[in-house]
């Protein structure tokens, strides 16, 4: 039914940036594998569970960075000791993990479970009302955040000092890029992700056959919220630090951005729109431009606009096109995710 | 045999819609017990003593701080209205959701600075004294950038919206990216610091109200905003272009169909959508300040009000906007004052009440 198998070019391209990835540590510089590439692995976990909502559950959620957010507010409060704001409770972080990434999921479901009678525009529009609120709500508590944010987040003794050992956390978090890459890719192919599928394409139709609409939104919401949970986690690792700035707003158009700019259509899409992302934040600080004072957030919003208006399948959508060109035997004409931009008029559900 | 199953299917599905029944009469139960409790807190039992002492006391105890709050209540709702109102209206005709609307509000608050301290001079270290600032000088900043707005409201719709019709999910993203723009150029060109548009002098006083002193410019916001529904009701029920909108709304291409130019009429919504943006860019400029971040501000007070007001209608926006108003106002006035901060809470449960009992808000159709 659903044609799942990637081009063999593709997955030739996908292993060699997978073993480039592996081996990365010993052939850049530091600065590029204690930032750059972990940022780049973090930022693609969160976009990949947008794009799997997206592109299989047809949900474009801005609520990603707030469950990634809420997590890593979570696993702060339970694991720091001696910090001003907070709950300073001083667990183990394993345990904090484990609590951490279970509260993020379950307020995942709640989101999901409010938001899930609708679909298309009203979806973007309450799950960015859910982030902004959730921003808010750890910006004005001071028993849990306020507006410092909570320093000083340990990573397990396992992993040991982010500062002292930079490659330990980066193979972390590309371990759990792949693992969590493989479950995504698992998940839709389940009997469960190929109703959701089709919850996406006719929820009317999937209703009338006896399937629970909001139930498989609901769960599918749930789930990519784990997968955005444990970004979350690994960001507070990485960055030792979570404040309300890490999940305002603009944090949140961030990953949409990076999402989009990938495509919203394949999960792999997720990591290349965070490497592109990472790397135009850190090499585009300002570029005279017209008598515009071109700062990095207005380079991302011109190419963001660029591509929502020319290329809605994005960077992958241009690789594909090339790959298509390059091997014109392949079939290419039904893929089974879509990227919602092309889709036209999204219709609401009730 | 295909009957078999159903058979079987059919005690399962009334068991299930009992339970839906059930479920959605605990939810009622629930949401009434809340409303009581909520109201007898505030009327009788708010203590002004022990743990829970909130800042005024009961309405019973302090009934010149209710009524305050009452007030404040209804002017807030008055700028949401104005500001909610451009987008509802711009949503309800092209099913576009304008994420710059917060975005076009700062912008307009931040024009209108400028043209005044043109006109007046840069002020003190805290910018202007309402003394030194008379009616003109917040008049024609108001005018000039409202319709500066406007006009940059339409630009974007017929630049990059128009060609894209249809395609909602497309139009969103396109808004985002202008804010984004939009709100990292403001930021480079205006700075981080909080400023504030003055008042002129005559507004910025205290009126009594019984023997209440109570804020000019507050009563002069709700003033505003009710002039603004009363001109948006009577040319949405009155005029004929409001009536050709008002068709668009419900059927667009039987409008188009009957030989009215509806490219014309969606240029004249996103004026006027654009527009309201840039008025209450001024408004809450004067009423709080100019900083990066009330872009998402607005645009979260937006989205909760026709969120609960039913996107697309005027009336479901005034209802949504006194909602939110009530809402934020008392939780911070009668939460318990250690706890106030918790005060957002209260904004998240009305939306997500509204969305559980009633999913298209209030007022809201489907599509």
């Amino acid at each position: 039914m659903t044609r799942l198998r990637t081009p063999t070019l593709d997955g030739g391209i996908g292993g060699v940036v997978v073993l480039f990835a592996v081996i990365a540590p010993f052939i850049v510089p530091g600065f590029w594998t204690a930032n750059l590439l972990t940022q780049t692995l973090i930022l693609g976990i969160v976009a990949a569970s947008l794009i799997f909502l997206s592109a299989y559950g047809g949900m474009v959620s801005l609520a990603q960075v707030s469950v990634y957010g809420i997590a890593g507010f979570v696993l702060g409060n339970l694991t720091t000791n001696g910090n001003t704001k907070g709950l300073n409770l001083g667990w183990n972080p394993w345990v904090g993990v484990v609590v951490a990434v279970g509260m993020a999921t379950v307020i995942a479901i709640l989101f999901g479970a409010l938001a899930s009678r609708s679909s298309g525009i009203y979806f973007l529009m309450i799950t960015l009302t859910f982030a902004v609120i959730t921003n808010y709500f750890f910006g004005q508590v001071t028993d849990l955040s306020g507006f410092g944010g909570i320093s000083g987040i340990p990573a397990p003794k396992a992993i040991g000092s982010v500062d002292a050992h930079p490659w330990r956390l980066y193979y972390v978090c590309l371990g759990t890029a792949l693992v969590l890459y493989a479950l995504l890719r698992y998940v839709v192919r389940t009997p469960f992700g190929i109703s959701l599928q089709g919850v996406r394409d006719d929820p009317v139709r999937m209703s009338s056959l006896g399937y629970n609409v909001r139930l498989h939104r609901t769960i599918a919401f749930g789930f990519a919220g784990f997968v955005a949970a444990l970004g979350g986690i690994l960001f507070a690792w990485w960055n030792q630090h979570i404040d309300p700035a890490s999940i305002q707003l603009s944090a949140v158009i961030d990953v949409l951005v990076i999402a989009v700019i990938g495509g919203l259509y394949r999960v792999e899409a997720a990591w290349l729109g965070a490497f592109v992302w990472v790397v135009l934040n850190n090499y585009v600080q300002r570029i005279g431009f017209w008598s515009l004072s071109t700062r990095f957030e207005t380079v991302i919003g011109l190419v963001f606009l660029v591509i929502v208006l020319l290329s809605p399948r994005g960077l992958i959508g241009i690789w594909e096109r090339a790959v298509a060109f390059a091997d014109p035997r392949r079939d290419r004409s039904t893929p089974s995710a879509q990227s919602p931009l092309e889709a036209g008029t999204v219709e609401p559900s009730v | 045999m295909a009957s078999v199953p159903a058979q079987i299917e059919l005690p399962r599905r009334s068991s299930l819609v009992r339970r839906q029944a059930l479920l959605r009469r605990a939810l009622w139960t629930l949401v009434g017990l809340a409303i009581a409790f909520t109201l007898v807190w505030v009327l009788f039992a708010a203590p002004t003593t022990g743990s829970a002492a909130t800042s005024f006391g009961s309405a019973w105890h302090d009934p010149r701080d209710f009524f305050i709050t009452v007030l404040n209540s209804l002017t807030a709702a008055g700028l949401y209205f104005v500001v909610a109102s451009g987008f509802t209206l711009i949503f309800g005709l092209m099913r576009v959701v304008n994420m710059a609307h917060g975005a076009f509000f700062l912008l307009g608050g931040y024009i209108a600075l400028k043209i005044q301290r043109a006109e007046v001079g840069q002020g003190g270290a805290f910018g202007l004294d309402s003394s030194q600032v008379n009616m003109a000088h917040w008049v024609i900043p108001t005018l000039a950038a409202t319709a500066i707005i406007a006009g940059a409201g339409l630009l974007m719709q017929q630049l990059f919206l128009r060609w894209n019709q249809g395609q909602e999910l497309r139009q969103a993203l396109i808004t985002i990216a202008i804010s984004v723009i939009l709100a990292d150029q403001m930021l480079a060109h205006f700075g981080g610091i909080a400023e504030d548009v003055a008042w002129p002098g005559k507004i910025d006083t205290f009126v009594n109200i019984g023997h209440v002193p109570y804020s000019g410019a507050r009563l002069f916001i709700l003033g505003i905003a009710v002039g603004v529904g009363i001109l948006l009701w009577f040319w949405l029920k009155r005029t004929r272009a409001g009536m050709v909108i008002r068709a668009g709304v419900d059927d667009r291409a039987m409008v188009s169909a009957l030989g009215i130019n509806i490219q014309l009429t969606f240029a004249i919504a996103f004026l006027v959508g654009s527009a309201l943006a840039g008025l209450g860019g001024v408004i809450g400029g004067s009423f709080a300040s100019l900083a990066p971040g009330v872009d998402a501000n607005w645009l979260l007070n937006s989205l909760v009000v026709v969120i609960i007001g039913g996107m697309g209608s005027l009336g479901g926006a005034a209802v949504g906007a006194l909602l939110l108003g009530f809402v934020s106002d008392f939780s911070a006035a009668y939460l318990p004052s250690s706890y106030t901060y918790y005060s957002i809470i209260f904004t998240f449960a009305l939306v997500a009440v509204v969305l559980a009992i009633r999913p298209l808000g209030f007022f809201g159709r489907e599509a």
